[in-house]
């Protein structure tokens, strides 16, 4: 990174969070940030691997998907999606108080964006357990009833790709609350100061991504067919 | 390359204001969701929602200040997801076809 | 060259910390990549403990060794153990992860503990693999197609898959560290265009793995998911489309082969410069080969499935760019060529490789074009000319240049020279066993004889008493490295900072190297291979 012929970089006061095989806390800051981006970038082909099979099959079945996704209570889908909308804006302002210093308010952005994950998490159970109780789960050994027969056996490929798809995005939020936790720890432990925040900006740009896989589930999965049945 | 621009500090009115487009770009989408557009309504729900999530990106993940290597990284995966997307679409599309074009 | 009164240097990476757990807990990647060595040979022989079952059973028409059932369990565990636990990390993990730091003049990759966690994970998917063997194996062949690994199997179909999914996470990491530390931790005056071509395609390979495992990650979970949830994705009896776990798993697994030959041609670059002491003839040309190997591969996936079911429109535009992805290849096989002409070529162990390299590369490569057109591809596919096939580039290519990088960069890893005449001995005996083993392969192939079968008509057992013959003389040059390597660590001559006069960072610097790998930060001022004669003041 450096432009200049640079030698041992004893000479230069240490931030003590600046890694030894680094020159600078630019350059850790900078190939930290790169990295999470490279990660992010493997979670989008990831979820879109799953996404081909759900523009595939729907495709081919459009009428048992329009039917199966108006049968899917859209009220809790639509709290959600507010939900983590709330919870970027509180994780952009987390990262915003780590820029400017204040300890406190960090910490405060950090466990009200904890809190609404976690409520989050809560509306899917419910709403997993809802579907449950319809007979909506195709799988596990478990009868599945559809209301009209005729597109049951397809509609239980939506009902496979609803589970994969939203239970893959709530496992990536539970690793999101695990690392907003240990941020938490890091802010209150002083590990983090206006020089190194890179962490937080990190953790924030993994809740991001998160936050805009599920602004795709919402419409894709929710919305099919509302204008034709009004579920 | 020293890149100071990584450090840069967004105003709180640019985040409140992003929010509000977000979640008035969440409603609209429900409302488009009950009217029957046809055709129209996976493209306007589509849409609204590549906005919403290029919104995040600029401001929240801060990529509109950023280093250009970071556009590049995002612009690289969304278009590998589209090679996927598209080729196989290509076979799928196309499998009806019992002569060439 | 090396003379005896060359001493090791007193400190270096391999005495710095001496106890176990400084070398279970490092994050020096010169460690991680020994490391990574000593798994990575351990899993080789487990595939290849497969391979002898294998070559066993064919040495009769017969199905007499292995049931059917059984014999479908050996060629999986083959297949997944040398495609993911050796094929594709090999290279990359010992010799990038040694390597790349040292060759741009960095202290260590950008992400040294990032780098200790690939190998651990890398460690628990093969504990995941091993258990399937253990509990009876994988039957599905190492594709796992649909519906018959969701539904109709009754091996170890889990676990295997797990611990392959596992394994994947071990290579996005490494790619990811990779093109974190070629783009930030380059030493002041190494532009991209000085880096050595071994760097640019480990930057390439990198590129694959973090766009490509993502996919067979995904597509894993779904046939978990099938197979643990009763999940239908792929199943006919809800709707479920088996070719789209065939387009899943194919675009991953064919830039894969990819993220295999790459590597393994970096090195080619690097032993032919240093060979034939001349400039890479057409560096551009190779360093961008690389890169349009790695993009134009992910675009030809649809040619493993030209008899499943896809379009034949589709299947033309497969075909055509799967011609095309040949072009980079031949590229580079020019240059390389061209570099050795009218240089002043030194036939030492490490050239063997190239040679057996360039050779055995252009035989595979060239099949690889039979089989891109559809036409021939109908005849051949699921016979033994694919089989030949993929061994001549995975293994004529891969393992040559793998070993040819183990011998060439074995001095500056360990500080000592090996026997050279039984390095170019075992060479030789690699390349003859190798040829015998596979080249009756594309006979029998082409006559007909399927591929995954245990048993075959009696007019095809001359051609597969070779093969097995040539197999066991295979094995013993892949063993003969092992003692003459082993003895070299305690009885070989001391090999001092440049034993070969090669130009790179990496013989800038001790052998074995001090773990911060330069006493100094190099400041580069030379282009990538300056040969003959560096420029005065070069060596830091």
């Amino acid at each position: 990174m450096s432009n200049a012929a640079s030698v041992a970089h004893d000479e230069q006061p240490h931030h003590p969070r600046l890694a030894h095989h680094f020159e600078s806390l630019e350059q850790q800051t900078d190939s930290s940030l790169f990295g999470m981006w490279i990660f992010l970038a493997t979670e989008i082909l990831f979820f879109g691997g799953a996404l081909m099979a759900y523009m595939i099959y729907r495709r081919w079945y459009p009428d048992a998907f329009a039917l199966a996704s108006s049968h899917i209570a859209i009220l809790p889908g639509a709290i959600n999606t507010a939900v983590l909308i709330i919870s970027s804006l509180t994780m952009a302002l987390a990262v915003h108080a780590a820029q400017t210093g204040e300890r406190r308010k960090i910490l405060f952005f950090i466990v009200v964006t904890m809190i609404l994950g976690a409520a989050f998490l809560g509306i899917k159970g419910y709403e997993y357990y809802e579907k449950y109780a319809e007979g909506f789960i195709p799988g596990l050994g478990l009868e599945f009833r559809f209301p009209e027969p005729e597109y049951a056996k397809n509609a239980q490929i939506f009902f496979s790709i609803y589970f994969v798809l939203t239970g893959l995005h709530a496992l990536h939020m539970i690793v999101g609350l695990g690392l907003m936790t240990w941020m938490f720890i890091w802010v209150k432990d002083g590990v983090i100061d206006t020089q190194y925040y890179a962490p937080i900006e990190i953790v924030g740009l993994y809740w991001h991504f998160v936050d805009i896989v599920w602004i795709f589930l919402f419409p894709l999965l929710y919305l099919i067919g509302r204008h034709v049945h009004h579920g | 390359m020293a890149d100071h621009s990584q450090h840069h500090i967004v105003p709180k009115s640019t985040y409140y204001l992003i929010f509000t487009a977000l979640m008035l770009g969440t409603g609209l989408t429900w409302w488009i969701a009950t009217i029957d557009l046809g055709a129209m309504n996976n493209v306007i729900m589509l849409s609204i929602a590549v906005t919403k999530a290029t919104l995040v990106i600029l401001f929240f993940m801060h990529v509109k200040y950023s280093p250009k290597l970071t556009g590049t990284v995002i612009i690289g995966a969304v278009f590998w997801l589209l090679i996927m997307l598209v080729m196989t679409m290509n076979d799928y599309f196309t499998r009806d076809w019992l002569h060439f074009g | 060259m090396s003379s005896s009164t060359v001493a090791m240097p007193p400190t270096h990476y391999l005495n710095n910390g001496l106890t176990l757990k400084s070398w279970l807990f490092t994050k020096d990647h010169k460690r991680i990549a020994l490391l990574y060595l000593v798994a990575v040979t351990f899993f080789f022989m487990v595939g290849a403990a497969f391979a002898v079952a294998i070559r066993l059973e064919l040495a009769t028409p017969a199905g007499d060794l292995l049931s059917d059932e059984n014999y479908n369990r050996v060629f999986t565990m083959h297949g997944v153990m040398m495609v993911f636990f050796f094929l594709i990390p090999a290279v990359p993990a010992i010799l990038g992860n040694f390597l790349i730091p040292l060759q741009i003049g960095a202290k260590d990759l950008a992400f040294p503990k990032l780098n200790l966690l690939s190998f651990y994970i890398y460690f628990v998917g093969s504990l995941f693999t091993m258990y399937s063997i253990v509990s009876g194996g994988l039957d599905t062949g190492w594709t796992f197609y649909t519906p018959f690994s969701t539904v109709a199997s009754t091996s170890a179909v889990v676990p295997a898959a797990l611990g392959i999914f596992i394994n994947g996470f071990s290579g996005i990491l490494t790619g990811l560290n990779f093109i974190v530390t070629i783009h930030k931790m380059r030493a002041p005056g190494m532009t991209w265009f000085r880096l050595p071509l071994f760097v640019w395609a480990h930057y390439a390979t990198s590129l694959i793995q973090v766009l490509g495992t993502p996919v067979l990650a995904i597509t894993i979970v779904l046939v978990a998911a099938e197979r643990i949830f009763g999940f239908g994705l792929f199943n006919p009896a809800v709707g479920g489309d088996p070719v789209l776990f065939q387009h899943l798993f194919w675009f991953y697994s064919h830039p894969a082969v990819y993220i295999m030959i790459l590597p393994a041609m970096g090195i080619i670059s690097e032993l032919v410069a240093a060979s034939a002491r001349k400039q890479v003839f057409g560096y551009t040309f190779v360093a961008f080969a690389s890169i349009g190997i790695a993009v134009i591969g992910f675009l030809v996936w649809g040619h493993h499935m030209f008899v499943s079911g896809e379009s034949v429109y589709a299947a033309l535009v497969f075909s055509v760019l799967s011609f095309i992805v040949a072009v980079p290849s031949a590229v580079k096989v020019f240059n390389w060529i061209a570099t050795m002409y009218r240089g002043s070529v030194s036939w030492e162990t490490p050239m063997f490789y190239v040679a057996g390299f360039i050779g055995l590369f252009a035989i595979g490569g060239l099949t690889g074009l039979f089989l891109a057109s559809m036409g021939l591809d109908v005849h051949l596919t699921d016979t033994y000319f694919i089989v030949a096939h993929f061994h001549y580039v995975m293994v004529g290519g891969t393992i040559m240049g793998y070993l040819g990088g183990i011998h060439f960069w074995w001095p500056k890893i360990t500080g000592r020279m090996y026997n050279d005449l039984l390095g170019r001995v075992s060479a030789v005996v690699i390349f003859v066993g190798f040829n015998l083993t596979f080249f009756p392969q594309f006979v029998v192939g082409y006559l007909g004889m399927p591929r995954r079968y245990h048993a075959y008509p009696e007019e095809f057992q001359v051609l597969n008493v070779l093969s097995s013959a040539g197999a066991s003389v295979l094995a013993v040059g892949y063993l003969m490295p092992l003692f003459y390597l082993a003895y070299s660590l305690k009885y070989g001559a001391i090999a001092g900072d440049n034993p070969h006069g090669a130009v790179g960072l990496e013989w800038n610097t001790t052998s074995p190297p001090p773990t911060e790998n330069f006493k100094t930060t190099p400041v580069v001022t030379w282009e990538a291979y300056e040969y003959p004669t560096p420029v005065e003041g070069h060596v830091v």
